[in-house]
C-alpha cells in the first residue's frame, strides 16, 4: 500500500513535467500548426536560468588557497555574503524561486524571438520542414548551452526550508516510513496551478477566447478583423514560459545539462500524441497517465513479471492506444488529417 | 597505406616470386591468395611509420555527448604527454616514473604527433573514429575513452585491425575480464578491486550488521560493479536485500528509490557513473535516505566508483559519501605532483582520475616501443606484458601479462565536508596497499587471443 502510494505520488509529479511540457507543444500546434521539436530546448533554457541566476547570486570573492602549489585554488565566498551577511546567504539559498522572476521575461523574449525570426516562415510548411528546422535549433540551444557552461550537470538546491522530506505518511494514515520530498509537492502543486492558469486563460479571458476561436476557424478571425498572427506569437511565446518555469522549477529535482531537453523531449510528444494532437486536456491527462504508468513499471514485483518493462511501457500504452484510438484520447477529427 | 608503403619497400623482384608461388600454391589448395589480405607479410603492421620523421597516436576520447568534460580532459592530458615525450615543458613523469627509457626525443627518435577522435561515448561511433584513425592516418596506437561499454568495442576492433590499444578510463571487469584482448591495456583500476578496497573501510564505519539495497546502471560496467560490490560486502557479513537495474539515463530516479524506503534496507549503493550518478545521489538525499533511522542506524549511501567532476555535479549531495577512485590530485607521491605540476601549470587547475590514467598510458606505451626497439605491436605489446613500474602515482605497479591489467594502489576517498577550495572535493581516507586487491589471472575468463593478426 505504502509502495503503490508512493508510486502513484512519482507518477504525478513526472507527469507534472510532462504535461507542462506537452501543454506548450500542443498549444503551439493548435495554433500555429508548427511541430515544435525545440520546444524541449525551451524546457532547458528554461533551467539555465535557474543556474544563471545562481552564479550571478553567487559570484565570489576568491581567496587563493596558499597551501596548493602548481594551480590556483581560491576558497570562495559569495559577495552577498561578504556584503549582507545571513541576509545574502538567504537570498542564495532561494536562488531557484527567485529565478522564476528572471525567467518569465527572459523566455517570454526567446520564445517571441524565436517565433518570430524563423518558426514564422515554416507555417505553410510541410511538418517534415517543420521538425527539421525546429530540431537544428533545438541542437544550436544545446550547444550554445554547452559552451557555456560546459557538459556537466549542474547541481541548484531547493531552498533549505523545503530541502527535506514531509512525513506525509502520517497525514495519510499509512507507515511512518513514507515520506516524500517538499520540493517534488511543490512540483507537483506549481504543475496543477500552472496548468489551470493557462486554462482559465484560454476559457476566461476575451484574448484566450479569440485564441480559440483561431485554433478552430482561422480564417473566419481574420475576416472578423482580428490580427491573429500576432496573438499566435504571444501564445508561442506563453508556451515557452509555461516550458520554461516548468524548467526552472525542475532543477532541484534534476540538476540540469545541456542535454536536459532531449530526454523529455520524445517523452512530450508521445504525451501529445496519445493525448490527441491539439487537444490540451488530453495532453494533460496523458502526461499524468504516462507518468503514472511509467513509475509503477519500474517496480521490483512488475519487472519480476515483465523483465524491463520500465523502459517499453510508455510505447507500450502508446502503440495500444493509438490502434484503438487513432486519434489519441481526446484529439479531434481533422488536426493533422488531410 | 601502410601496406602498400611497406609491400613497396620489398624489392619487386621478391614480391614478384612470393606471388607466383603462393598464388599457385593457393590455388591448388582451392584458398585466395594470402598475400592480397591484410598483414599477411610477417614485418608488416600497420601505422608503421616507415621512414617517416614523425609517429602518429590516435586519441579517442568522447568530445560530445555527456562525458564531453571528461573527454575534454583525457585530451589535456594526452596532449601534455605529447609534449613532454618530445622534449618540451618540463617533462612531468618522465623524470619520475622508473625503470623508463624515454629520452624526450620522441618515440625511438620520431616526433610524437596525434590525431584525435571523437567517441560520443557510443560504442559504433567509437568503433568508426577509431577505424578512421588506423585506415586514414596510419596511427600506431589507440587510446582514451570514459566508459567501459566503449573501451570493450574499441579494444575488439584494435585487436581485428592489430593496433594496440590502451584504455582509458574503463571500470568493467570485463575490459580486461572474460573481454581481454591481446591488443588492450588497462592502467585503471576495475569493479573488483573497487569492492575489495572499500568493503574494510565500510566494516570500519559501518560495521558488519548492514542490509544493503542496489541500484545498478544496466550496461556492462554496471553489472561487473554490482557483482563485485555485493560480493565484497556479503563477505564481510553484510546482506544484500535486493538488485535494481535502472536505465542508463534515466533522469529521474524517484520511482527506483521510492522502494527503498520500505525495503527494509540500511545502506544504497549506487553502481551509478556520471550524469546517472549525479541524479541518483541528489535524489536519494532529497527523498530523506540520509536523514533516516534504520534498524537502529543511520542510513547511509555508498558510491563505488566516484571522480571529482562527479562530486562536483552533486553538490552537497555528495559531502561524506564513500567510495574508491583510482588516483586524487592531492597525493604526495613524486610522481603525481610531478604530473599535477606540468598540468597545473598549463591549464591553471589540477588533473581529474581520468586525466591521470590517460597521460600515464601514453608514456607507458612509449616506453614500451622504445624497450623494444620498434614500433611492431607484436613486439611492444611483449614488452608491456609483465611490465613493473614505480613513479606514475600509485606507488609499486604490475602490468599482468596474464590479462593486461594494472595491478596497483587503490584510494578509497570520501566527498570532503569542509572543502578548503573549489577542487577540493574529496578527502583520501585510505590508500589500500596493491596486495589487497589482487586476484588470480583466470578469474573472470576471456582469451588474450594471438600476438600476431
Amino acid at each position: 500500500m505504502d509502495a503503490i502510494f508512493l508510486q502513484i505520488l512519482n507518477g504525478l509529479d513526472k507527469g507534472g513535467a510532462y504535461a507542462l511540457i506537452a501543454l506548450g507543444l500542443t498549444l503551439v500546434f493548435g495554433t500555429l500548426g508548427v511541430v515544435n521539436f525545440a520546444h524541449g530546448a525551451i524546457f532547458m533554457m528554461g533551467a539555465f536560468c535557474a543556474v544563471t541566476l545562481e552564479k550571478i547570486l553567487t559570484l565570489s570573492l576568491r581567496v587563493k588557497d596558499e597551501s596548493v602549489t602548481f594551480f590556483d585554488a581560491y576558497k570562495e565566498t559569495p559577495y552577498l555574503e561578504v556584503w549582507f551577511g545571513d541576509t545574502g546567504t538567504a537570498i542564495i539559498d532561494w536562488s531557484v524561486p527567485l529565478s522564476i522572476i528572471l525567467a518569465i521575461p527572459v523566455m517570454l523574449l526567446i520564445g517571441i524571438v524565436m517565433e518570430r525570426s524563423l518558426i514564422r516562415y515554416f507555417y505553410k510548411r510541410p511538418h517534415a520542414d517543420q521538425i527539421l528546422v525546429t530540431f537544428g535549433l533545438a541542437i544550436v540551444m544545446q550547444e550554445l548551452i554547452k559552451a557555456f557552461f560546459g557538459a556537466n550537470p549542474i547541481p541548484q538546491g531547493a531552498p533549505d526550508i523545503v530541502a527535506g522530506s514531509a512525513a506525509i505518511g502520517a497525514v495519510f494514515g499509512l507507515g511512518e516510513a513514507v515520506v516524500y520530498p517538499w520540493w517534488r509537492l511543490i512540483y507537483l502543486a506549481f504543475s496543477l496551478v500552472t496548468i489551470g492558469l493557462v486554462f482559465s486563460f484560454l476559457h476566461f479571458t476575451t484574448y484566450g477566447m479569440v485564441v480559440r476561436a483561431g485554433m478552430a476557424d482561422r480564417e473566419t478571425v481574420e475576416l472578423l478583423g482580428i490580427n491573429i498572427e500576432r496573438r499566435f506569437t504571444i501564445v508561442f511565446g506563453m508556451a515557452a514560459v509555461v516550458a520554461g518555469l516548468a524548467g526552472v522549477m525542475y532543477t532541484p529535482v534534476l540538476p540540469p545539462d545541456y542535454h536536459l531537453g532531449m530526454d523529455f523531449l520524445v517523452l512530450s510528444f508521445v504525451v501529445v500524441v496519445v493525448g490527441g494532437m491539439g487537444s490540451l486536456p488530453g495532453a494533460v491527462l496523458a502526461g499524468f497517465l504516462l507518468g503514472i504508468l511509467q513509475s509503477f513499471s519500474s517496480m521490483t514485483e512488475v519487472k519480476d513479471i515483465f523483465p524491463g518493462i520500465d523502459q517499453v511501457i510508455i510505447y507500450l500504452v502508446a502503440v495500444v492506444i493509438l490502434l484503438t484510438r487513432p486519434r489519441g484520447l481526446m484529439g479531434r477529427r481533422g488536426v493533422m488529417e488531410s | 597505406m601502410s601496406e602498400t608503403k611497406n609491400i613497396l619497400n620489398v624489392s619487386r623482384r621478391t614480391v614478384l616470386k612470393g606471388s607466383a608461388a603462393t598464388t599457385g600454391a593457393a590455388l591448388i589448395g582451392g584458398t585466395f591468395p594470402m598475400h592480397f589480405i591484410k598483414n599477411a607479410h610477417a614485418q608488416t603492421f600497420r601505422g608503421d611509420p616507415g621512414n617517416a620523421s614523425s609517429i602518429k597516436l590516435g586519441f579517442n576520447v568522447p568530445q560530445s555527448g555527456p562525458y564531453a568534460d571528461e573527454g575534454a580532459d583525457e585530451l589535456r592530458a594526452y596532449q601534455l604527454a605529447v609534449k613532454h615525450l618530445n622534449g618540451e615543458g618540463d617533462g612531468g613523469m618522465l623524470n619520475t616514473i622508473k625503470p623508463l627509457e624515454l629520452k624526450g626525443n620522441g618515440i625511438l627518435g620520431k616526433k610524437v604527433e596525434f590525431v584525435t577522435g571523437d567517441t560520443q561515448t557510443k560504442s559504433d561511433a567509437a568503433r568508426a573514429s577509431a577505424k578512421r584513425m588506423i585506415e586514414k592516418d596510419n596511427v600506431a596506437m589507440i587510446t582514451g575513452g570514459s566508459s567501459s561499454g566503449v573501451a570493450v568495442a574499441v579494444q575488439g576492433l584494435c585487436q581485428e585491425m592489430g593496433v594496440i590499444f590502451m584504455a582509458g578510463l574503463t571500470h568493467s571487469n570485463d575490459t580486461t575480464g572474460k573481454d581481454k584482448k591481446r591488443y588492450g591495456f588497462r592502467h585503471f583500476f576495475n569493479a573488483y578491486m573497487s569492492g575489495q578496497a572499500i568493503a574494510p573501510v565500510l566494516l570500519d564505519e559501518y560495521g558488519a550488521e548492514r542490509r544493503a539495497y542496489h541500484l545498478t546502471a544496466d550496461y556492462t560496467w554496471g553489472w561487473t560493479q554490482e557483482e563485485s560490490i555485493k560480493a565484497a560486502t556479503e563477505n564481510i557479513g553484510w546482506e544484500t536485500v535486493n538488485t535494481v537495474r535502472t536505465p542508463v539515463g534515466a533522469g529521474d530516479f524517484s520511482q527506483y528509490i521510492t522502494p527503498v524506503l520500505n525495503s527494509g534496507a540500511d545502506v544504497l549503493i549506487l553502481n551509478h557513473y556520471g550524469k546517472d550518478m549525479v541524479n541518483s545521489l541528489t535524489q536519494a538525499v532529497q527523498f530523506g535516505l540520509r536523514d533516516k533511522q534504520v534498524n537502529g542506524k543511520n542510513f547511509e549511501v555508498v558510491v563505488p566508483l566516484y571522480s571529482r567532476l562527479m562530486a562536483q555535479g552533486a553538490g552537497d549531495a555528495a559531502k561524506g559519501i564513500l567510495g574508491t577512485t583510482n588516483w586524487h590530485w592531492s597525493l604526495q607521491d613524486e610522481g603525481s605532483q610531478a604530473f599535477v605540476k606540468s598540468f597545473g601549470q598549463e591549464y591553471g587547475f589540477p588533473p581529474s582520475q581520468a586525466a591521470h590514467t590517460c597521460y600515464v598510458q601514453t608514456l607507458l606505451y612509449a616506453n614500451a616501443c622504445e624497450m623494444a626497439g620498434t614500433f611492431a605491436p607484436w613486439e611492444v605489446i611483449k614488452q608491456l606484458e609483465g611490465f613493473e613500474f614505480d613513479g606514475a602515482g600509485n606507488g609499486k605497479t604490475l602490468y599482468r601479462a596474464e590479462d593486461h591489467q594494472c595491478f596497483k594502489d587503490v584510494l578509497v576517498v570520501r566527498g570532503k565536508q569542509e572543502p578548503q577550495s573549489n577542487f577540493d572535493l574529496l578527502e583520501v581516507v585510505k590508500e589500500v596497499p596493491r596486495a589487497q586487491v589482487e586476484y588470480p589471472a583466470d578469474m573472470f575468463g576471456g582469451e588474450l587471443g594471438p600476438y600476431q593478426v
